[in-house]
């Protein structure tokens, strides 16, 4: 693996590798000093030409937590105002010295052609509503933790799947993971062509919650308001959100995922939130030791012996 | 001594293709036969098709105002290496050609760098802000004969219907970047399994379909010689085709990348396969082909676009829209269609000149006719490195093609570069 900017075409045997890893790096992290020196001297560039604080500090930490340099790069204090491409903001900070390069960008295939452009590995940290590999390889160890595996489990993605690059990361890694993923929104949130994707679809959660393993709540846009792919928040909730009432309907073994950040009240039910099946706080502290695992896979253990 | 002789090719004469010499002098082409003596400089057509040089009515020249991408100097230079003696500058310059003056700049502009007739098309609303009527008299008397706000749709169709009826009146072509705005205001490609997958916002074909059935009605009451650009889409070729049918003055164009690629080439996000309208699917490409063809389509125009190296080193969706196209459009219809030597003059040169109102252009190869010609190897392949336009915005670079431009000749004066 040279780069890892998208979950489509990654092998079983990588993703497994990935989260055997991730694994052990999550008890790394509960040593007391939680810090291995694998990548020391290494540097770590994130560039988030998309803001976003959560991802990004979780990026930062699991560097850290492996020993490497951390470099950031945000476009408020950036030259792409100036109106420098972005391959010549990329060669620039290459030029400064940097391992890796963590890639968020708003639009589609950002990190596609950074991995063109420059000789370092690339990691997708989000592009536009494509790809979030990271996102996907945290919630599947989350889940692996769980239940021991994927194979077999019945997944739903709810919500706002035609523009969720989280969506579209987990539906490949679930499937390759043996998982059995469904689709729950409206017309207006799923993919055009649901039939081309590995994916059963239904257009009521109340008709998938019994068989359920795992609910994979998306996060509703508010900012959009709603206003145009579907009625209102309150009727989206009452079809989609995982309320108290539907919470009591899953299975016991069943459990609640979220990718944050919530709205409380619309996506996701206010107790259902803090029930101690909802494991929205382990994805979180799971997100660095993955990123430790995909860091480490990219840099670990080549020319600096 | 003749002037220039090009000698051993099949020749597009008015009685169809002849196996003759062609033989030109002070610009004109004075004998077509066989034998025809020596001549200071000859062409060696063996193999290749003659005949009229090609005219593309839909170029982006972008002089006055976007230098850095093209200019006319170097985007003649494109025209003529590509086989073209004949280039219709569109309208959407810095500023527009809403005015005579803005027209007969560019027009002079073209004389003066002398390697293809630049003819400008002017623009049908003021600033091409679908408000007001453009200075269409003015325009008019500059010599513009094509109409169009090309980038943008005339969404108004109130006012489109009047400016229909007013060009109609003069005798001019209303020709239609035919795009809904509201459809494709957020889209980056074709909408379908590709931008599905890759979380793009799409643009459907429908976004196209809307605007064509809705000016086709309005042609249809006004009367107008009404012009479809860029078609993308199988259902746009039938619309077209059943208007005509119908008795409505319509005429319509592919462009060489709509008939060679399809949005399968977008799922690498390399903007250089990003122009408006969009690559559309597999299917829409080869009804594209087949109305090529058949004759449903009436002409290939490059819709050359040029935008300098800067603006594409940007994620796809950033990009701005467009692609070259004057180098590589005769090979490009070669490989997607393999026409025979009628179709192809007919679509690339014949019927373009005819649209566009274009008399010294796109005329069989006769004694008395301006020596405005180009010589193609049907045959030949070649995969393109280079350009001469001042952008590199192209998605031939590196793909084999099959045909290619041996000369172009302008005026009995040689233009593509190649030769002496």
């Amino acid at each position: 693996m040279r780069h890892l900017l998208s979950t489509e075409h990654l092998a079983r045997a990588d993703l497994e590798d990935l989260l055997r890893d991730a694994d052990e790096f999550s008890e790394v992290l509960t040593r007391p000093i939680p810090k291995v020196p694998a990548l020391r001297g290494k540097t770590v560039a994130t560039m988030f030409f998309e803001p976003s604080t959560r991802t990004r500090m979780s990026f930062e930490k699991a560097a850290k937590a492996l020993s490497a340099d951390t470099m950031s790069f945000s476009p408020g204090t950036s030259s792409l105002s100036k109106g420098e491409s972005l391959k010549d903001t990329a060669l620039t900070v290459r030029a400064m010295g940097v391992d890796l390069m963590v890639v968020r960008h708003k639009a589609t295939g950002a990190p596609w052609r950074l991995a063109e452009w420059l000789d370092i590995p690339i990691v997708n940290g989000g592009d536009g509503a494509h790809q979030h590999p990271t996102q996907a390889i945290l919630d599947c160890l989350t889940i692996a933790q769980r239940f021991g595996s994927l194979d077999g489990l019945h997944v739903a993605i709810v919500g706002d799947i035609r523009h969720s690059r989280v969506a579209r990361s987990n539906i490949f890694a679930m499937t390759t993971l043996g998982a059995r993923v469904t689709l729950v929104g409206p017309r207006t949130l799923l993919p055009l062509d649901p039939d081309a994707w590995p994916v059963d679809v239904s257009h009521r959660l109340d008709d998938v919650l019994e068989s359920l393993d795992v609910v994979y709540l998306l996060r509703v846009q508010t900012e959009r308001g709603g206003g145009s792919v579907f009625p209102s928040l309150a009727e989206y909730t009452d079809r989609f959100g995982m309320t108290s009432e539907r919470f009591r309907k899953l299975p016991e073994r069943a459990i609640v995922m979220h990718p944050g950040p919530m709205n409380r009240g619309v996506e996701i039910g206010h107790d259902v939130a803090d029930d101690e099946r909802s494991l929205v706080l382990q994805q979180v502290t799971n997100g660095v030791a993955a990123r430790m695992a995909v860091l480490f896979s990219l840099l670990g253990g080549d020319d600096d012996a | 001594m003749h002037d220039l002789a090009i000698t051993g090719g099949l020749v597009l004469t008015p009685d169809g293709p002849e196996r003759v010499d062609v033989v030109i002098d002070d610009g004109v082409v004075s004998d077509v036969g066989p034998d025809l003596g020596d001549a200071h400089r000859t062409i060696d057509a063996t193999g290749a098709w003659v005949g009229p040089g090609l005219v593309d009515i839909h170029t982006h020249l972008r002089e006055p105002g976007q230098e850095w991408k093209e200019d006319i100097e170097s985007g003649s230079r494109a025209a003529a290496a590509g086989g073209y003696t004949a280039v219709v500058a569109m309208p959407n310059t810095d500023p527009a050609v809403d005015r005579g003056h803005v027209a007969r700049h560019v027009a002079e502009r073209g004389r003066e760098v002398g390697l293809v007739d630049v003819v400008p098309a002017g623009a049908l609303t003021v600033g091409r802000r679908g408000e007001t009527m453009a200075h269409i008299d003015e325009l008019w008397n500059a010599g513009v004969r094509m109409f169009t706000d090309d980038g943008d749709s005339v969404a108004d169709a109130s006012l489109l219907r009047l400016v229909m009826d007013y060009i109609a009146e003069l005798g001019g072509v209303v020709s239609q970047h035919a795009v809904d705005p509201a459809l494709s205001a957020a889209g980056h490609m074709h909408e379908g399994a590709v931008s599905s997958r890759l979380g793009m916002y799409g643009i459907p074909g429908e976004a196209d379909d809307i605007v064509i059935a809705r000016d086709l009605a309005l042609a249809r009451l006004t009367g107008v010689r009404y012009h479809v650009q860029h078609l993308s889409t199988a259902r746009g070729v039938r619309l077209v085709s059943e208007a005509r049918a119908a008795g409505v003055e319509v005429t319509c164009e592919v462009t060489p990348h709509h008939l060679l690629f399809s949005d399968e080439d977008v799922a690498g996000t390399d903007p250089d396969y990003k122009m408006m309208p969009p690559l559309r699917s597999h299917a829409d490409r080869d009804a594209l082909r087949i109305g090529l063809i058949d004759g449903m389509i009436d002409a290939v125009a490059t819709d050359h676009a040029p935008h300098a190296a800067i603006e594409k080193e940007v994620p796809f969706e950033d990009a701005p829209n467009g692609v070259l196209g004057l180098e590589w459009a005769a090979a490009a219809m070669i490989t997607a269609t393999d026409p025979d030597i009628g179709v192809f003059f007919e679509r690339l040169a014949i019927a373009p000149a005819r649209i566009a109102g274009l008399e010294d252009h796109g005329r069989p190869v006769a004694v008395g006719a301006p020596a405005h010609l180009v010589v193609v190897d049907p045959g030949a392949t070649w995969t393109p490195t280079t350009s001469k336009s001042k952008s590199r915005n192209a998605p031939y670079f590196g793909r084999e093609l099959t045909g290619s431009v041996v000369a172009t000749i302008f005026g009995g004066v040689r233009t593509d570069g190649q030769g002496a």
